[in-house]
């Protein structure tokens, strides 16, 4: 199936995700309408990493359960390599990762990982193999047969990338996977997820609220505001080579302040309070 | 820092209570002239129960017997229930408030009536009192955990395209085991209960709470209690069997014995 | 392939399916559970009296096993002969009162007992849960054989009970058999209290306790200002459930102890004069289900009272 969803990409080479004139309305407790996306526009090459950063409530995960097809928009299309997005989450083109591991406590780490692949009906020997080569890619070798409880949350979150990565997906959808880590955890598995990107070739949309973060990872960043949620600018990094070194590097700060003044923009500043300034 | 001390007292405060319970009982009697058919003394009942060893073992095994069976066959069903119910919200919406209501009503009083529709000589009325008794607080329970499904484990498996059984199989009764635990553990108890209870109102002489009924009618009240012992011990058994099933399907949760 | 594009459970990220099912049921109508449960009493009674029409007269016996109910008049009576039973009377005499009446003098007595019980036993499973909140060491000691009380057949003490009767005193009275019922459902009584208090009394958060500790507040005013009030969401499901069990302890204590007067007793007596009067018994056991029902709906105004004095946070 994979190697299927592989071929017709190289065929047409389509962008990873084509977000077009997206709105999204939720209807509200009382009747009235919430519009959580507002005529949203988003192209992804593939290969790229896109973060997507924004105060609380400006459609940021909403954004990325559309692409996943976990939420169907009230108008405009969503295509991710070509495709509808319900023809590519049918065929697993992408991966996705959310702030909680949401590993299943009875299964052990290896079975966890394996759990897509048991679901489309991969045999035992092979999902097991694939589980331990992706443990191996994310430092988790030894910890195979594990139980997720018997795992600190840096640890669990990092199954739950090696998780998403399980059938080979040119695409990962992350919302926030490194929000509920500490500090350091947190720098530490950028420093991996970005190995595991070049690694792997995958196109990334990333959700989160960190504008460092954004910054140290990202291709491009993309800012949202709220009521209703949309795109107001999307500011290209460029910063080559991510190295440890950058995160004190002048140009690093440069990008830094450019997203934080684009959060500021010309809406009001009390939007932008929902957003941590580190 | 105190943990070996806890554990002593944990482990030690019941026996202690139970050794003081048993020698205040038998002082009591002893001191105020207790009369046996009031109550019995301690080492009498256990005289009584060493004496009549055999018959005690049989009935035991009898009433144990439906207390299996019942207990196997209204947690299968309550469990099978509730995954159907789960998938379909008509029947859900259906067996709830009758389980609700059910949950309120004295199950047992149905033995008499179950005695004639299935002949008081077999063991029919009693399993099936038993399998009722069971059945709702298993339903009911297993109901309630299917329900509580993590958000995101949904969304994994929405992602995944995984089909509505597949998340039943991978996600939902894996995440109702500890509702169906502690249903069971409930169950466990009321099963006993109800097998024994359910003896009282006619039918064959061979299980334990014909037993209590006919020894106290002869006035052998220390044989009668040791009878009540051996139902003890049945429920006991089959209390610590639902611990040890909890143990054994679910070793990713330490639950406490509560 | 095929197998994945099948029926896929289609869920919103902030809404799952049972929300979006409870929410339609509660504005769709109020009146769906009741329906609901009409619909089920109304299924009950269809494959009653379709089993009458399709099923063996003497029952069937498979595998050495009865496994289909005899479908006789006298094993199952219809159901309108139940119901007609109950505006006949209750013994073959000119003037006597129908079964109806005896069968409601027969609930209220029990009712009566029962609420005692409920009554002792919800003293006394507060008193516990109290006592084991304020001692640890009370608590190692005595909350193995609170739940050890429950899951042995202690009911099986019942008939034993009987030999009270008459031989012992209680504040210079006699010993009546109706106080043995209400002993018994008392001991049912108490455990859904003892452990759901308890429950609740531990369940203020950790920062909550430390803040009276801050305030040097005493025990007992931690008692009375936090823990007690944090209880009551735990308190009322186990009042409902004790309601549950004293009802049950009263009826099986009626029977073991052959207590006269209430509706435990009833159903053993009718039960007796099943052969010549098939629907009589059945008359008293919908009236011991109803009685379960009532008790639950009693204890059902007692939360509502209580409500009023439900402090938001703990329910937080």
């Amino acid at each position: 199936m994979t190697t299927a969803a592989t071929a017709d990409r190289a065929a047409t080479a389509a962008p990873a995700v084509s977000v077009r004139q997206v709105s999204k309305t939720f209807s509200g407790r009382k009747g009235q309408a919430v519009t959580a996306l507002q005529d949203v526009d988003l192209e992804v090459a593939p290969g790229e990493f896109v973060s997507l950063i924004g105060p609380s409530g400006c459609g940021k995960s909403t954004l990325l359960r559309v692409i996943a097809n976990l939420l169907e928009p009230t108008a405009g299309s969503v295509e991710v390599f070509g495709k509808a997005a319900d023809q590519a989450r049918r065929d697993q083109d992408y991966g996705i990762a959310f702030q909680q591991a949401g590993l299943l406590p009875w299964r052990t780490v290896s079975a966890n990982i394996e759990l897509p692949l048991e679901l489309h009906g991969v045999g035992k020997a092979k999902r097991r193999a694939r589980a331990l080569e992706l443990l191996e890619m994310v430092g988790l070798a030894d910890f195979a047969d594990h139980r997720p409880d018997q795992l600190s949350g840096g640890m669990q979150q990092r199954v739950a990338i090696a998780r998403s990565l399980a059938e080979s997906p040119q695409l990962l959808l992350m919302d926030e996977p490194f929000g509920a880590l500490d500090e350091m955890t947190r720098e530490y598995m950028q420093v991996e997820l970005v190995r595991i990107c070049r690694e792997t070739g995958a196109a990334v949309v990333f959700v989160t609220h960190s504008i460092p973060e954004s910054v140290y990872l990202s291709d491009r960043v993309v800012v949202m505001s709220p009521r209703p949620g949309r795109i107001t600018e999307v500011i290209d990094i460029g910063l080559g080579d991510r190295t440890e070194s950058l995160r004190e590097a002048d140009t690093f700060f440069t990008r830094v302040t450019e997203v934080r003044e684009a959060l500021r923009g010309p809406h009001a500043a009390a939007q932008a309070l929902g957003v941590e300034a580190r | 820092m105190n943990s070996a001390r806890e554990r002593a007292i944990r482990i030690g405060a019941p026996l202690v209570v139970g050794a003081l319970f048993l020698f205040a009982w038998e002082m009591f009697v002893v001191v105020r002239h207790i009369a046996p058919y009031v109550l019995p003394k301690p080492t009498a009942i256990w005289e009584q129960t060493l004496k009549f060893f055999g018959d005690i073992w049989e009935s035991f095994l009898y009433s144990g017997g439906n207390t299996l069976a019942g207990l196997l066959i209204g947690a299968l069903l309550g469990v099978a229930l509730a995954i159907v119910a789960s998938r379909t919200p008509f029947v859900e919406q259906l067996l709830s408030p009758m389980a609700a209501a059910v949950a309120a009503m004295p199950i047992v009083a149905l033995a008499p009536v179950f005695n004639t529709m299935f002949t008081s000589t077999s063991t029919t009325p009693r399993r099936l009192i038993v399998i009722i008794v069971v059945f709702f607080p298993m339903f009911i329970n297993t109901v309630r955990g299917l329900r509580q499904v993590d958000p995101i484990h949904n969304e994994l498996m929405t992602s995944y395209a995984a089909t509505g059984w597949q998340l039943t199989r991978a996600v939902r009764l894996p995440g109702a085991l500890p509702f169906i635990c502690s249903g069971l553990r409930i169950s466990s108890s009321l099963a006993v209960i109800a097998a024994v209870v359910a003896e009282y109102f006619g039918g064959t002489q061979n299980g334990l709470g014909s037993r209590i009924t006919s020894a106290a009618a002869n006035t052998a009240y220390a044989r009668a209690w040791g009878y009540v012992v051996a139902s003890v011990v049945l429920g006991l058994l089959f209390y610590l069997a639902a611990l040890l099933f909890e143990r054994i399907v679910m070793p990713w949760q330490r639950t406490a014995a509560l | 392939m095929s197998v994945r594009t099948q029926q896929r459970p289609k869920v919103s990220s902030d809404e799952p399916d049972v929300v979006k099912v409870g929410r339609t049921i509660a504005a769709g109508a109020r009146l769906r559970p009741i329906a609901m449960s009409l619909l089920a009493i109304a299924i009950v009674i269809v494959v009653w009296e379709l089993y009458k029409v399709v099923g063996p007269e003497d029952g069937g016996e498979y595998f050495g096993m009865r496994l289909l109910p005899r479908a006789d008049d006298v094993s199952m009576p219809h159901i309108w002969s139940i119901f007609e039973r109950y505006w006949q009377p209750d013994v073959d005499v000119a003037g006597g009162s129908t079964v109806a009446v005896a069968v409601l003098q027969g609930m209220a007595f029990s009712l009566g007992v029962a609420g005692l019980g409920w009554l002792i036993g919800v003293v006394v499973g507060l008193g516990l849960a109290i006592l084991m909140q304020r001692f640890r060491t009370a608590e190692s000691g005595l909350l193995p054989y609170v739940v050890l009380s429950q899951t042995v057949p202690l009911v099986a003490l019942a008939p034993l009970v009987v030999g009270w009767g008459g031989q012992l005193k209680f504040f210079g009275r006699p010993w009546e058999p109706w106080m043995s019922v209400a002993m018994i459902s008392a001991y049912l009584a108490f455990f859904p209290v003892a452990v759901g208090v308890l429950r609740g009394l531990q369940s203020p958060a950790a920062t909550q306790v430390e803040l009276m500790r801050a305030y040097a507040a005493s025990w007992w005013k931690t008692l009375v200002r936090l823990r007690l009030p944090a209880s009551v969401p735990y308190l009322l499901p186990s009042l409902r459930l004790a309601a549950a069990a004293a009802i049950i302890g009263a009826i099986v204590a009626e029977i073991s102890t052959g207590t006269k007067g209430g509706i435990g007793r009833l159903i053993i007596d009718y039960a007796q004069a099943a052969t010549g009067d098939p629907p009589k018994p059945y008359t008293a056991i919908l009236g011991a289900a109803v009685l379960g029902l009532v008790a639950s709906a009693l204890v059902g105004f007692i939360e509502l009272a209580l409500r009023r004095y439900r402090p938001v946070e703990a329910r937080g």
